[in-house]
Order: C-alpha cells, then structure tokens, then sequence
C-alpha cells in the first residue's frame, strides 16, 4: 500500500519527459510481474516463459495498427483472446508437469514463439518493426500524449492490484494457495487440481498480454526480443527480487530491477557484468525478496479472523 | 541427413553433462552452456596464438575442466540443497555475468576457429556422395564418447560410486566417500563435456558470446524428452532432436512451397522447422510426461 | 459383498518385485469401525492408497456403496464421500489451521471458482469449519498456523479436515502415530464419539486403541490378509498371534 503512494508522486516529477516514459515502462512491467506471480508466489508454478505473452499481446496491437485498425477496445479484446487461447493451450501442455520439468518446458514453449517471431519475415523477423500511432480508447484519451499514456498506465497497474488482491483473497485464490502448499491433499480432499492451475495460468497469462499492449503502445515497437527467453529470465528476477509472497512485491521489484539497470548502464557499458553476481547473491542469501524479508508473515496467510 | 547426425552428436556430449549433473546432484546449471562457450574461446585463442588445432584441443580441455571445478567451488556448492527455482536463478545470472565477462575479455566481435588440415576436405561415403570429413570424425567423436561413458558409468568403480550417490547420498558417505568431491568431479567431466562440445564446435560455427544460450535450451529440451539423469536417454533425444531439427529445416520450405506460395512457405518454413523440435517435446510429454526413459541413474 | 458399505475385492499391487498387496479382500460394514493392523510393511497404506484412489491397484475391483470405483481418481472418490487422514500429516503449513478446515469445507462444498468474495469471512464456510473443530476439541488453536501446532494437534486437525468433508465413510492412516498417553487418550475418545455416526476403517499400531474402539479387525501381514474377524475372535487366531502379537497374552 506505501508503494501505491509513491506512484502519484512520481508523476508530478514532469520535469523531464524522460522519467515519465521511464517510470511508464517500470509500471508496465510491474504489471506483468505481478501477473507472473499469480502464479508464481501463489500458485508455486514457475514459468520461465512468460515473456511470451508480453510478446504476443505487443504483436497483437503492432500488427493491428499495422494493418489500420487502431480501436483501442478492439486491441484490448483481440489481447485478451489472444493470449487467453495461447494460455490456455500452451498452460494445458505444460501443467502436465510440474518443478523443473514445468520450468523448461515453459522456457521452450517461449522460444518456439521467439522463433516464430523471427520467422516472419515480412513483419521484420529478428529486428522486429517500429510503428506509428496508438491504441484509441475514445477521442479525448490520446495514449500518445506521454503524460496520458503514465495516467492510464498507472490506472491499469492500480486495477490489476485491486484484482489480484481479491482473487488472492477468495475461495479460487484459497483453493490455488492450497494447491500450492500441498496439491497430493487438495486431490484428496476432492480437488481437480488442473483445471485451477490452467485457469490461473490463463489469468497470468492475459494480465502479461496486456502488460505487452501497452509496452508496444509506449515503444511503437514490436519484436521478437519481447520473448526471449532471458526477458522471461528478467521477469522472473524482478518477482523474486520485489518479493513472491505478496501481491506488492513483484511490483516493486520491477521498479527496483529497472532503477538498477538504469543505474548501472550509466556507469559502464559492461553493466551485465554486475547484474549477474548481484543476481546469484540475491537469490543465495536474500530468498524471500526485499518485500518477503522487509515484510511480516505473507498477507494470505495471515492468520486474521474475522 | 548426416548433418542432424553430427548436430545431435554435439548435442548429446552437451546435454549428458547437464542431465549428469542434474540426475546426480539434481542440480540445474543454466551456464552449463558457458561452459560451451568458454571451451570455444580458450580453443580459438590458443589456436591463434599457436596455430595448431590439436594444441589448441588438448589445452583448452583442461581450462574448461578448471573453469568448471572453480564455478562449483565458487557458486554452486551452496546450490546443491536448494529448490530448483533458486538454481535456475542463480545459474541464469552466472550465464549474464559470464556472456559479459567473455565480451569484455574477448571482445565482442565473433571469432573463427580454422578446420585442422588433417581433418578437412571430404570423404567419399558412398560412391557420389561426399561429406565433410571434419564433421564425419565429430559423429565419430560423438559415438567414441558416447561409448566412454557408458562403459566408463556400468563398468568402473567409479561409475558405481557416482551411480550409488545419486541414490542414496549418505550412504555413500558413510562408506567413507568424500561425497563433494565426487561432486565436484563430475561437475568437472560434464564440464570438459561441454567444453568439448565447444571446441568441436568451433570451426564450425562463430565463437562469440552468448553462443551457448542457444544451444541451452535444445539441451533441456534433449532432456526433457530423454528423461532427466538418463544418458542413453539424452544420447536418443539428442539424436531426434538433431535429425528433426536439421531435417526439418532442409525440408519444410521445400514440403510446404507444394501446399502454399512460395512466399508464405519462406516466411513460414523456418519458424514451423524450429518448431518441429518443440512439437515433438510436446508430443513426448504428452504421452510420457517423465521423458522417454525415466531416471535410472544413468 | 453384500452390507459393506466399502469392499475391496481380490486387490493386487506391485511395486517391481515386492508385492505390497497380494489378492486381499476386505469389507466394511456400514457403521463399524473396522481396524486394519499388521506388522510394518504389510502394506497398509498402500491398501489405503489403492482405496482413496492415489494408487491404482494392477488388479482387483474397490466398490463403494454398490458403485465400482476402481478407475475414479482420488479428487472423485472424495466428493463420493470418502474422506481420508494421513500418516504422516499432510496439512497446508502456511495457514491457520481454521483456514486449512474451511479449505477442506470449500474442497466440499465444490464452489471454488469464485474469483470475488473474501473467503475469510464467508460463513457458510467459517461455521462449519469451527463446527468441526469443536468436535475434535481444537477450537481454542483456530489462529494458530498450522506448521505451529503440537504434533497431536497435527494429528486432530488431520481428523478436523476429513470431517469437514461430510463424509460417508473415514480412512484414517495411524491417527495416532507418535503421540504421547495423553494425547492417545484423548484420541480414542475423540473416535469414540464418532463411533456409530460415521463408518469408519482405521489402521493402526497401537493395540489398546484398536481392541478399544474396533467392531472387526483384519490383520495383514505381507500383502496378504490372514484374518478378520471381531477383536475377541483375532485375539484368539493361532496364526495371528504368531505372526504379529507374538504369542504374548493380549492387551
């Protein structure tokens, strides 16, 4: 709840126009984490492929506006469809496993779309291709206006919050944390375990397609790199950075992962350099990410009666 | 044909250090494909500095082996009781620190390593039909290895050790075993695997950083589908893998330019090759969700 | 078998070379607690695995209440009425044991799609949760985490979550496996008051409880049974006492 405080703030920091699409695409991105965690922190299903849907819901608006259709509903519903079929036949493969062996076949699933990406040719194979113009929602919401583009992206960060906080909080949400922490009793308990894990997957999947809407509506780009397969990795280290346990963290850890990388290019071209190290450090010693271990017991665990 | 042949061979030496590792001491090393790369660029450099390949295949051996042992020592030691999601983490940030460190150390402008004389030209197969000789010794390379292992695992005292201690660790310890340091052995040999994997490679394809991130993911492909810790498993994955993949890339354009205009099917041929592979992971686990040959230690 | 409310018929299951159960049939009569008892590795979880359907038997039919449930996957078997406690306790450790209940009461009551209303303070599912937990007297440890609880408690809110269920018929696997005289006591009580109101198939090692609380017993030795009937006829099976109560004088 701080870190919802923080956001206004920065968006009175207008002074440059810079920050604001910077802080835009750290939202963005604090979208998709915690679409990730759905999954992740409370379903305890790692994806290392979820850049995917990232990707396909760019490639859902670039193409559209490619092609002249630039209703912003038609993008939102055309994402939503898209990345919900994707999520649901690529989940129902891969949730037929489960550990390690879920997280490499979901890495594969994300590069046989990263192939596919540079295999198309015509819309710029491995390069990608650059567009002009927007989503449009209705004649007085211009997304390309960077300070409106902020607003709306700083809206649909709030409303994934407020949803996530009350999927985590029902009976579904229950019912995945259970499967999580012991998904052998929740089938004895007379649970199909499948069909919640694929309908998560499918959430998770289609709150990260529309993270890559709006990321395509802020670059007026579109390429396969939105998939590969270490922007899944990056995904990934944000939640844990920011901390899987609560619905927050993920956020904070894509803002923080972000700041980092911005940070660290300005020193020195071989930034990677550092991020690797810090990386393996954070995961040895710091397990629960800077929320987890800021913070007291998970909030959907807690133990309030009411 | 006998390239996707040679292409799984490659693949093979590489996945069997991974799925070694990841059946013995149910580790997942992520940089296993730095490994690979490191391999190529302390061959390449010591073949330009000496100009003979095979100095340059017997030294950068060893420096693979020694950059494994130190990547153990260093980073995955802490690892081994960990969950699987930390592993990954962490070896991904390794293959980040490593691409980079190569890059900074190398350079980033790839490499070429030159075919040794003795093995260049082509040999006759069979009457009008030639093949590199350079690829043909890496299948034979491939098989002599292949070969080694299985006899070096079934028959020798320690492959029985190494067979015991994935079962059964404290066991194994108790018989006065010092268990890390097998550990670290075999971390070691999967290492100069993939390392010679790297070099084998490297006439073949350029030598830069971040090569083995490709080749990564096929591995775990390989041995998703062959059966985590199973070598025969990886050797028959890695060699459908290889044939699908380079079969398909050869004739999907040809067998798609029959049902459609040439156009789509050079736009779409290459994707739907590379897709093959991953349709045919996806087959497997369907039906056998555990890999063509569950885990039997090897 | 006609009466029994749960039969096992002619069931076998290996495990490579051991045969964990050898062509056992058994059945429980509606209402009884039948208890299951055997010498360590006679296969008595796995029978009870083979029962609540997450083990599939090589051979043999499972019947309940007339209907062949051999081939239901476990998750169906539940919602059938089958409830089931485990050796060793399988609860959610990261929550409050009131919470692990009304998951159980949820699992039931078969609604778990609803993605909106706060699941804490639905009552149709807090009220029955509590309800159950009075019955297994841990109604004063609701908000205590479960990865927090004594071991006997582990053990009550194992017996709290089957309950929850409403079910037909309860397998209880070793309710009371490493608890103290106390705790066992206050076991047997808690099975006592559920005698008659429930059916009720219990294996179990320790013999005071079992010639307590049991109507039939059948013994199991190896895989294979080697004789059921009621306590006072076990008590003087031949065979049963040297395979297993060691021909010291019963209990």
């Amino acid at each position: 709840m701080v870190s919802m405080a923080l956001v206004p703030i920065f968006a009175i920091a207008l002074g440059k126009p810079f920050y604001i699409a910077l802080v835009s695409r750290m939202l963005i991105f604090s979208i998709a984490a915690v679409g990730l965690n759905f999954i992740l922190g409370f379903g305890g299903m790692v994806s290392f492929g979820h850049a995917l849907f990232i990707g396909l819901g760019a490639y859902v608006v670039g193409l559209s506006i490619h092609y002249g259709v630039a209703s912003g509903w038609v993008h939102l519903a055309l994402v939503i469809a898209i990345t919900g079929v994707a999520a649901l036949v690529i989940g129902a493969i891969c949730l037929r496993t489960s550990g390690l062996y879920f997280i490499m076949i979901t890495l594969a699933f994300a590069q046989l779309l990263f192939f596919v990406g540079v295999g198309l040719k015509q819309y710029g194979g491995d390069d990608g291709f650059t567009f002009r113009g927007h989503s449009t929602f209705a004649a007085w919401l211009n997304l390309g206006d960077s300070t409106t583009f902020f607003y709306v992206v700083w809206g649909t960060l709030a409303l994934t919050f407020l949803l996530m906080y009350r999927f985590v909080d029902s009976r579904f949400g229950m019912a995945l944390a259970g499967i999580r922490l012991n998904e052998q009793r929740m089938q004895a308990l007379g649970l199909p375990t499948y069909r919640y894990k694929l309908a998560a997957f499918v959430i998770s999947g289609v709150v990260c397609g529309i993270a890559g809407a709006l990321l395509a509506n802020l670059t007026q780009f579109v390429g396969p790199a939105y998939m590969h397969w270490t922007r899944s990795g990056e995904l990934l280290i944000m939640v844990i950075m920011g901390g899987f346990t609560s619905v927050l963290g993920p956020a904070l850890g894509a803002v923080l992962y972000l700041i980092l990388e911005e940070v660290l290019s300005a020193y020195t071209d071989h930034w990677q350099l550092m991020l690797g190290p810090v990386l393996i450090v954070l995961v040895l010693f710091a397990r629960r990410g800077l929320l987890g271990t800021l913070q007291l017991p998970p909030r959907w665990a807690s133990g309030r009666e009411k | 044909m006998l390239n996707g042949v040679q292409f799984g061979m490659m693949l093979f030496l590489f996945a069997a250090g991974l799925t070694l590792v990841l059946g013995i001491m149910n580790l997942i090393n992520l940089a296993h494909g730095s490994l690979y790369m490191l391999g190529a660029f302390f061959a390449a450099t010591i073949e330009h500095w000496t100009g003979s390949f095979l100095l340059a295949f017997l030294l950068a051996l060893p420096a693979t082996f020694v950059a494994g042992v130190v990547v153990e020592l260093v980073v995955l030691r802490t690892l081994y009781t960990r969950h699987h999601l930390d592993q990954v983490l962490a070896t991904f940030g390794l293959i980040l620190f490593l691409n980079e460190l190569v890059r900074t150390a190398w350079g980033s402008t790839p490499l070429y390593i030159s075919i040794p004389p003795a093995l260049s030209g082509s040999v006759n197969l069979f009457p009008g039909v030639g093949y590199s000789t350079y690829r043909l010794s890496l299948i034979l390379l491939g098989l002599g290895v292949a070969l080694l292992i299985y006899l070096l695992v079934t028959k020798t005292k320690l492959g029985m050790l190494i067979r015991a201690g994935a079962s059964n660790r404290e066991m194994v310890e108790a018989l006065g075993v010092d268990i890390r340091l097998l550990f670290t052995a075999v971390f070691g040999f999967g290492a100069v695997l993939a390392g010679l994997a790297g070099i084998m490679v490297g006439p073949i394809l350029s030598v830069e950083s971040g090569m083995g991130d490709g080749i990564l993911i096929l591995a775990l492909v390989v041995i998703v589908i062959g059966g985590i810790g199973s070598i025969r498993g990886s050797f028959v994955a890695a060699m459908l893998v290889g044939l699908v993949d380079t079969m398909g890339r050869a004739f999907m354009p040809t067998l798609l330019a029959a049902l459609m205009p040439y156009s789509v099917a050079g736009a779409v041929g290459p994707a739907l090759a590379s897709m093959m592979t991953y349709l045919l992971m996806a087959v497997v686990l369907f039906f056998r969700p555990q890999g063509l040959f569950a885990a039997q230690g090897g | 078998m006609i009466g029994s409310l749960l039969s096992a018929e002619h069931l076998v299951k290996r495990f490579g070379a051991l045969t964990a159960s050898d062509d056992v049939t058994l059945g429980i009569r509606h209402g009884e607690v039948h208890a299951l008892i055997g010498p360590n590795g006679a296969g008595k979880t796995t029978l009870i695995g083979q029962l609540t359907g997450l083990i599939r038997p090589d051979k043999g039919r499972i019947v309940f209440e007339g209907r062949d449930i051999t081939a239901l996957p476990a998750h169906r078997r539940a919602i059938l009425g089958l409830a089931r406690s485990f050796q060793i306790s399988s609860t959610f450790l990261d929550m409050t044991a009131l919470d692990n209940v009304a998951l159980a009461v949820q699992v039931h009551q078969g609604h778990s799609f609803r993605l909106w209303r706060d699941a804490r303070t639905d009552q149709t599912l807090r009220a029955p949760a509590r309800a159950a937990m009075e019955q297994v007297g841990l109604i004063s440890r609701c908000s205590v985490m479960a990865a927090e609880l004594s071991h006997g408690e582990h053990r009550q809110l194992e017996i709290a979550m089957a309950l929850a269920c409403a079910p037909r018929m309860l397998l209880l696997d070793e309710p009371m496996a490493g608890m103290g005289p106390d705790e066992s006591r206050r076991m047997v009580e808690l099975l006592q008051s559920l005698k008659g109101r429930l059916t009720i198939l219990l294996v179990e090692h320790d013999m005071d409880a079992v010639f307590a609380l049991a109507d039939r017993i059948t013994v199991l030795v190896y895989g294979r049974v080697i004789a059921t009937g009621s306590p006072d006829q076990i008590r003087a099976d031949l065979e049963v006492r040297r395979a297993y109560l060691g021909d010291r004088k019963a209990a």
